[in-house]
C-alpha cells in the first residue's frame, strides 16, 4: 500500500527532479500538442460564436484540407499552387455549407444543427477517401518551405531536442491567433462578426447579413483547419485517424469555454501538457495508453464544478 | 380507403389505452410477426442466398434495432446526446462473456438479459454528469465514457480472461437441447432468439415510453426547468433514462457478440460505431420506436444494397462504393434533417394520414 501511494504521490515528482532535461522535453512535447489542440478548438469557437452551431466536422475539416493539399501535390500541382487551390476548396466548402445546410436549418434546435454537422463529417470522410484514397500520406513539408530537422539544447549536461517543425508550428499558431485578434478588433467584417456573436437579431437589424457572415466564419475556420492540417501532418502523417485525435478539441473546449478564444488556447495548453505529463509519469501505474481518455476525464471532472469553462460566459437559463 | 378507423368505437378505457387502437394497425403488426416468425426463418429473403440473408442482413438488423431503440430512449425521448453507445454495447458483451464463464450451465438467454443490468449500472454512472450539464457538454462526458471503457477493454485482462489475442471468443452454449451460440449454431436458431428478444424488449420500450416514466422523459427533453417546476424529478428521470437506455444497448451488445460476430475485439465497440447508431436514430426518427426499426434496417442495408448495385450494374469496386455510401448517408442525413427533422417515422405517419383521408384530401 505504501508502495502504491509512493508511486502516485512521490515517485513521479522524484523522477521529474532527477531528470530535469527529460521533464523539459515532456513539457515541450505537451506544449506543441497543446498548441495544435488549441488550433482545432479555435475553429470550433469561431463557428460556435458566430452561428451557435457546434461544428462536429472541424476535426474532419483538418484532415480533409491536409489531404486535399497533399493529394493535389501528388497530382503534379506545384506546392504553393496546391495551397491556394486548397484555400479555394475550403471557401467552396464554407459557401456550400452555408447555402445548402445552415440556411435551410435556421431556427432549428441546436441538436439538429449538431447532427447536420455529423452528416457533414460523413460526407467529407467519404469524399476524401473517394478522391484521394484512404491510405496515409506524407505532408509536403519541405516543398512548403517549412523547416525540418532539429536542434539540441544541452542545459547542464542534459539533452533536450527541439524539432524545427514544432517551433515553426508554435510561431505560425501565435501569428495566426494574433492575426485573428486584429481581424476581429480592427476590420469592418471582424466587428460585424463580433456583433453577430453577441446578438443575431440586433445585428440583423443594423444591416449585417447573417448569411455572408456565416460563409466568412466557416471559411476562417477552414483556414484554421488547413493550417492545423499542415502542422499536424508534418509532425505525424496525414491520415483519417487524425479525426479521432481531433475529438480531443472537445475537452479543450469544455475547459476553456465554448465562446472564448483565449479559453481555447489556455485549455489546449492545459490538456496538451497535462496529458503528456500524466502519460509519462503516472501512465505506467495504469498500464500505458491513458492519453486516450485522460483529457476527457479531466474535462468531466472540471464540468462538475464549472460548467461554463474557465473563460466562458455564465450560462443563464430562463423558463 | 383501407386504412380508416371509421366505425371502430372504443367503449372502455382499456380499449382506449391499447398500444394499437386501430384495427388495421393490429392486422399490420400481425402480418409482420407472421412474416418474421414463419416466413423468414424458413425461406430467408426471397432472391438472396439463405445464409447471407440471415447472417449479413436479418440478424444484424434486428440486433441494431435493439441498440437503436435504446439510444432513441436517451436521445429521442430524453434529449440527452450520447456518443458512448459503442462502449456501452461493449460493457454488455464483456459482462455476458464473464457471466457465461462463471456460470457455464445457466441458460445463455438469461445471461444475455442479465448482462444488460451491468451495462445499465455503468450507464447510470456515466449519466451522473447529465444532472449538472447538458447539451454539447454532455457529449464530452459520454465521449469520456467511450474512450475510458475502450481503454478498459484493452488493458483489463480479467475482462477477456487473459486471452492472448485480447478478443472474447464465444463458447458453445445450448438451450433446451438447441445449440444457440458458438460456431456450430444454426443461423435460424440465432435469428429466432434475437427476434424473440427484440419483440420482448420492443414491447417493454413501447409501454415504457407511452407510460408515466416515458412522459417524464419527454418533459425533461422539451424543457427541463419547466418539467422540474411541475414536479418531475430530474434525478430520477435522467438517470432512469440512462439506465434503461444502457440496458437495451448492453443487451444488444451481448447479442451482437454472442449471436452474430462470434468473437469480438475492442474495434467492434469504437467511437465510429457510436456514430453509426446515432445515424440510425436520426434517420429513423427521434423519439419513435417504429422509427428505430426503420433507421436500423435502412442504415444497415443501404450500403450493402449500394455495394451490390455498384458491382453488378456499373462494375465499380467495393471500396469506391463504400465511400459513395458514406457520402450518400451523410447527404441523406442532412436532407432528412432539412426536410423532416423527425425522420422516416414521421414520413410514415404522413403516409398513414394521407391514406386515412384518401381519396378526398380536403
Amino acid at each position: 500500500m505504501t508502495d502504491f501511494l509512493y508511486s502516485i504521490f512521490v515517485g513521479p515528482f522524484a523522477d521529474m527532479i532527477a531528470l530535469p532535461d527529460f521533464l523539459m522535453q515532456v513539457l515541450w512535447e505537451g506544449f506543441v500538442a497543446g498548441v495544435l489542440y488549441a488550433l482545432i478548438a479555435l475553429g470550433f469557437v469561431l463557428i460556435f460564436k458566430a452561428s451557435g452551431v457546434f461544428n462536429f466536422a472541424q476535426g474532419i475539416m483538418v484532415v480533409f484540407s491536409g489531404l486535399t493539399l497533399v493529394g493535389l501535390y501528388e497530382l503534379g500541382v506545384p506546392a504553393f499552387m496546391a495551397l491556394i487551390i486548397t484555400l479555394g476548396v475550403m471557401y467552396v466548402l464554407a459557401f456550400s455549407v452555408e447555402r445548402f445546410v445552415l440556411r435551410k436549418l435556421v431556427n432549428q434546435p441546436d441538436i439538429i444543427l449538431f447532427m447536420a454537422t455529423i452528416g457533414l463529417t460523413n460526407i467529407l470522410i467519404g469524399l476524401g477517401q473517394w478522391i484521394f484514397g484512404g491510405e496515409t500520406k506524407t505532408m509536403i513539408t519541405e516543398q512548403l518551405w517549412l523547416p525540418t530537422g532539429s536542434s539540441v539544447w544541452e542545459p547542464n549536461g542534459g539533452l533536450v531536442i527541439f524539432q524545427h517543425i514544432d517551433i515553426a508550428a508554435t510561431v505560425i499558431a501565435v501569428l495566426m491567433i494574433v492575426g485573428l485578434g486584429f481581424f476581429f478588433s480592427y476590420t469592418k467584417v471582424g466587428r460585424a462578426l463580433r456583433a453577430v456573436a453577441d446578438d443575431h437579431q440586433a445585428s440583423l437589424s443594423v444591416g449585417i447579413s447573417l448569411n455572408q457572415i456565416w460563409v466568412i466564419v466557416w471559411f476562417a475556420a477552414g483556414i484554421v483547419a488547413l493550417v492545423t492540417g499542415i502542422m499536424w501532418g508534418a509532425r505525424s502523417d496525414v491520415s483519417f485517424s487524425l479525426q479521432i485525435i481531433a475529438l480531443k478539441a472537445l475537452p479543450v473546449l469544455v475547459l476553456g469555454g465554448f465562446t472564448s478564444i483565449p479559453g481555447a488556447i489556455v485549455g489546449g495548453l492545459i490538456i496538451g501538457i497535462g496529458e503528456k505529463i500524466f502519460e509519462i509519469y503516472w501512465g505506467p501505474l495504469f498500464g500505458s495508453g491513458v492519453e486516450g481518455w485522460f483529457a476527457y476525464v479531466i474535462a468531466l471532472i472540471f464540468l462538475l464544478f464549472r460548467p461554463q469553462g474557465l473563460f466562458g460566459d455564465k450560462i443563464i437559463e430562463r423558463v | 380507403m383501407f386504412y380508416r378507423e371509421a366505425g371502430q368505437y372504443n367503449t372502455t378505457y382499456e380499449q382506449d389505452l391499447q398500444a394499437f387502437p386501430i384495427k388495421q394497425d393490429k392486422i399490420g403488426i400481425a402480418i409482420w410477426l407472421v412474416l418474421a416468425y414463419l416466413f423468414v426463418p424458413f425461406f430467408g429473403i426471397p432472391g438472396l442466398e439463405y445464409g447471407f440473408a440471415m447472417n449479413a442482413i436479418m440478424i444484424p438488423v434486428l440486433i441494431f434495432t435493439i441498440t437503436t431503440i435504446g439510444l432513441n430512449i436517451l436521445v429521442g425521448f430524453t434529449g440527452q446526446i450520447s456518443l458512448g453507445t459503442g462502449a456501452f454495447m461493449g460493457v454488455g458483451a464483456y459482462a455476458c462473456y464473464k457471466l457465461t464463464s462463471y456460470f457455464p450451465d445457466t441458460n445463455i438467454i438469461i445471461l444475455i438479459l442479465a448482462s444488460g443490468f451491468v451495462s445499465a449500472i455503468v450507464g447510470a454512472l456515466f449519466g451522473l454528469p447529465s444532472l449538472r450539464i447538458k447539451g454539447f457538454y454532455l457529449v464530452v462526458a459520454t465521449l469520456a465514457a467511450q474512450f475510458f471503457l475502450e481503454w478498459c477493454f484493452i488493458r483489463v485482462g480479467w475482462l477477456y480472461n487473459y486471452n492472448p489475442s485480447g478478443a472474447i471468443e464465444v463458447p458453445q452454449r445450448e438451450v433446451l437441447g438447441w445449440i444457440v451460440t458458438g460456431a456450430s449454431a444454426e443461423p435460424m436458431t440465432r435469428y429466432l432468439v434475437v427476434l424473440s428478444i427484440l419483440v420482448f424488449l420492443a414491447i417493454i420500450a413501447g409501454n415504457l415510453t407511452r407510460g408515466r416514466i416515458g412522459r417524464s422523459w419527454m418533459m425533461i427533453r422539451d424543457m427541463d426547468i419547466a418539467a422540474e417546476l411541475i414536479g418531475v424529478r430530474p434525478l430520477t428521470a435522467k438517470l432512469s433514462a440512462f439506465a434503461v437506455s444502457s440496458y437495451f444497448i448492453g443487451v444488444s451488445g451481448a447479442l451482437m457478440v454472442f449471436m452474430w460476430l462470434g468473437a469480438a475485439e475492442v474495434e467492434s465497440f469504437d467511437v465510429n460505431h457510436s456514430f453509426l447508431y446515432l445515424f440510425m436514430v436520426i434517420l429513423g426518427g427521434l423519439g419513435s420506436i417504429t422509427g428505430s426499426f426503420m433507421g436500423a434496417a435502412f442504415i444497415w442495408t443501404f450500403p450493402i444494397i449500394l455495394k451490390e448495385l455498384g458491382k453488378s450494374w456499373f462494375g465499380i469496386n467495393a471500396t469506391v462504393m463504400e465511400n459513395v455510401s458514406l457520402v450518400a448517408i451523410g447527404v441523406m442525413i442532412v436532407v432528412i434533417l432539412i426536410a423532416e427533422p423527425h425522420g422516416m417515422a414521421r414520413l410514415w405517419q404522413i403516409v398513414k394520414q394521407k391514406l386515412r383521408i384518401w381519396p378526398f384530401p380536403h
